[in-house]
């Protein structure tokens, strides 16, 4: 069974965002880039399940839409074991040309089973790993918190609103996967960084695809009011303030 | 050129994410000067599809079928389009919870149509159409312009106050192509009496603070006497203290209650990202210099597990008046 993560190279999580050109694009200016937390959990959950010899899983490849900026988040993904990468050469502009992207590439290389993570950091919009599915037109399942392979299918645990469902579904499909999925990201090890060197990084030329939105203006939150501090000794008058004041009780 | 809301049911009924939505839908129908129509998929009796009406639907199509008690993305997708085709939708709406997050990415690339995700407001305008949502997990807002026909939007829950306009839905049976089901449940694991994270109003959250997973008695309590949902920080969850679906942050849930009580919770960047959107934050923390300070609403320096007993005991005190 052939494994495809795609990968999203995001701003690190701990960033002071500004904004360019009167607010109408994000300045990458001295911005660390690292793997999208979501993505970073499929890919552990895809190397555990490939560590797994009975699940019969042959390689997980990644794939990224990004510039050659995002190469060293890629690498940094190929030392934490994936066998080799896809980069497309296209600037990431919104889920529905980056899913139509990674579309196109999975289609032609053939995968088995396409793990997304659910959400990205940067312009959460929680939509590219169920684009690419709509795209191929295959199956996907959303929420996605646990994952066994046995034979050709794949059985899941997906959260719903109020519990939980076990669900299985025969490859091709798409996984969109969240917390929960593994237990921590792994972190490179020396001996997967020296390895991720030599690894395959191909680069493809994108097709043309137009964006069905675009990003007018970025505006930063109005400072808030200072928090109000309540002595520990009369912790009655913090729910008198919550009665009267908040009026949240 | 209607507006489109699928309203999701949950055991044939609605909840208040459901009114939500509908009310949210007939403001946006209300800009765009044209009516809503509900779509709803599975076993849901007319009585309780006739309550869209006084949120403003005037139409509910209905879909109905045993096999819609779980969602297949594919045919519960197809269904949608279809309605929106049929009833000439130029803007489709959904919420945005687990199976909105699985439909309306689909419903975009299947339409062609432009995706505003996870909104709190209403669309800044209409002609153009562009919409203001949050990025960077919350550290900054922006405006962005859906430059197609049609529309797809999510909306996040709790963002948008239920409004009862008193109106009448008229109850449409239809019978789409469906295709097959491909997703194949095994079995469901409901949690019964709790109240929900994302549909709480209240939540009362444990971090790393508490200590260990036997000091939670005192987060339950005042959860109970609150109507409250419980909660915890990232690294509770981690070691295992408290289920993951209790976590909230970046990577776990991302809530809007009115009111969220982080007790023993340092407020680390990753987790702010999902509880910034809280109206009333309260703090708990034996650091005064802990981040969670910053954006709190109230705050109380001290140790969080000799602060609740005497929370719940004022709350109760406040009660009895």
């Amino acid at each position: 069974m052939k494994l495809v993560v795609c990968l999203g190279n995001v701003p690190d999580t701990t960033t002071k965002v500004k904004f360019g050109d009167d607010g109408t694009a994000f300045d990458k200016t001295g911005v660390q880039w690292i793997i999208n937390p979501w993505d970073e959990l499929a890919l552990t959950r895809a190397m555990e399940l490939k560590e797994d010899a009975g699940n019969a899983v042959s390689s997980v490849t990644l794939i990224t839409v990004g510039p050659k900026e995002a190469e060293p988040t890629m690498r940094k993904a190929l030392a934490i074991g994936a066998d080799d990468a896809i980069r497309v050469n296209a600037e990431p502009t919104d889920a529905y040309t980056v899913a139509s992207q990674l579309a196109g590439v999975i289609k032609e290389k053939g995968f088995d089973l396409v793990m997304c993570g659910i959400e990205s950091s940067d312009y959460n919009g929680a939509a590219v790993g169920s684009m690419v599915a709509e795209f191929l037109e295959l199956p996907s399942v959303s929420a996605v918190s646990g994952m066994s392979i046995a034979g050709e299918e794949v059985e899941m645990t997906r959260d719903i609103d109020g519990g939980k469902e076990i669900v299985s579904v025969q490859t091709p499909f798409v996984a969109v996967v969240q917390k929960g999925i593994t237990k921590e990201p792994r972190i490179p090890a020396m001996r997967g960084i020296m390895m991720a060197r030599k690894k395959p990084l191909a680069v493809v030329e994108p097709t043309q695809v137009d964006a069905l939105t675009d990003f007018t203006k970025f505006e930063l939150p109005q400072p808030k009011a200072p928090c109000k501090m309540v002595d520990p000794e009369n912790v009655a008058e913090l729910v008198e303030f919550l009665q009267n004041e908040a009026k949240v009780l | 050129m209607a507006v489109l809301v699928y309203t999701e049911n949950w055991d044939g009924k609605f909840k208040k994410l459901s009114f939500e939505l509908v009310s949210y839908a007939s403001k946006v129908a209300e800009m765009l000067g044209t009516t809503i129509s509900a779509v709803s998929i599975g076993n849901v009796d007319d009585d309780e599809l006739a309550k869209l009406g006084n949120y403003g639907a005037s139409k509910v199509v209905k879909v109905e079928g045993d096999g819609y008690s779980s969602l297949d993305s594919q045919v519960f997708t197809n269904i949608i389009a279809q309605a929106a085709e049929k009833e000439g939708a130029k803007v489709v709406i959904l919420s945005h919870n687990n199976n909105g997050k699985a439909l309306a990415p689909r419903l975009s690339v299947k339409l062609k149509a432009a995706l505003g995700s996870a909104l709190v407001e209403l669309p800044v305008s209409v002609e153009p159409f562009v919409v203001s949502k949050k990025v960077f997990s919350g550290k900054a807002a922006g405006n962005v312009a859906l430059n197609t026909e049609v529309k797809v939007l999510t909306l996040a829950q709790n963002s948008f106050e239920v409004v009862e306009s008193g109106g009448n839905a008229a109850i449409e049976a239809f019978t789409p192509e469906v295709g097959e089901v491909k997703t194949i449940v095994k079995d469901v694991q409901k949690q019964t009496g709790k109240i929900l994270l994302n549909d709480a109003e209240v939540v009362v959250s444990g971090g790393r603070g508490m200590k260990s997973a036997d000091n939670w008695g005192s987060i339950e309590e005042l959860a109970d006497l609150l109507g409250a949902a419980t909660a915890c920080s990232r690294p509770v969850s981690d070691e295992g203290w408290r289920p993951h679906e209790e976590h909230t942050g970046q990577t776990g849930k991302i809530i809007a209650p009115n009111l969220y009580i982080a007790a023993g919770i340092s407020g680390a960047i990753q987790h702010l990202a999902g509880v910034s959107s809280s109206k009333c934050l309260v703090a708990i923390n034996t650091d005064a210099d802990a981040p969670i300070f910053e954006a709190a609403d109230y705050g109380i320096v001290g140790d969080a597990m000799k602060i609740l007993p005497d929370f719940i005991n004022a709350v109760k005190e406040a009660k009895a008046k």
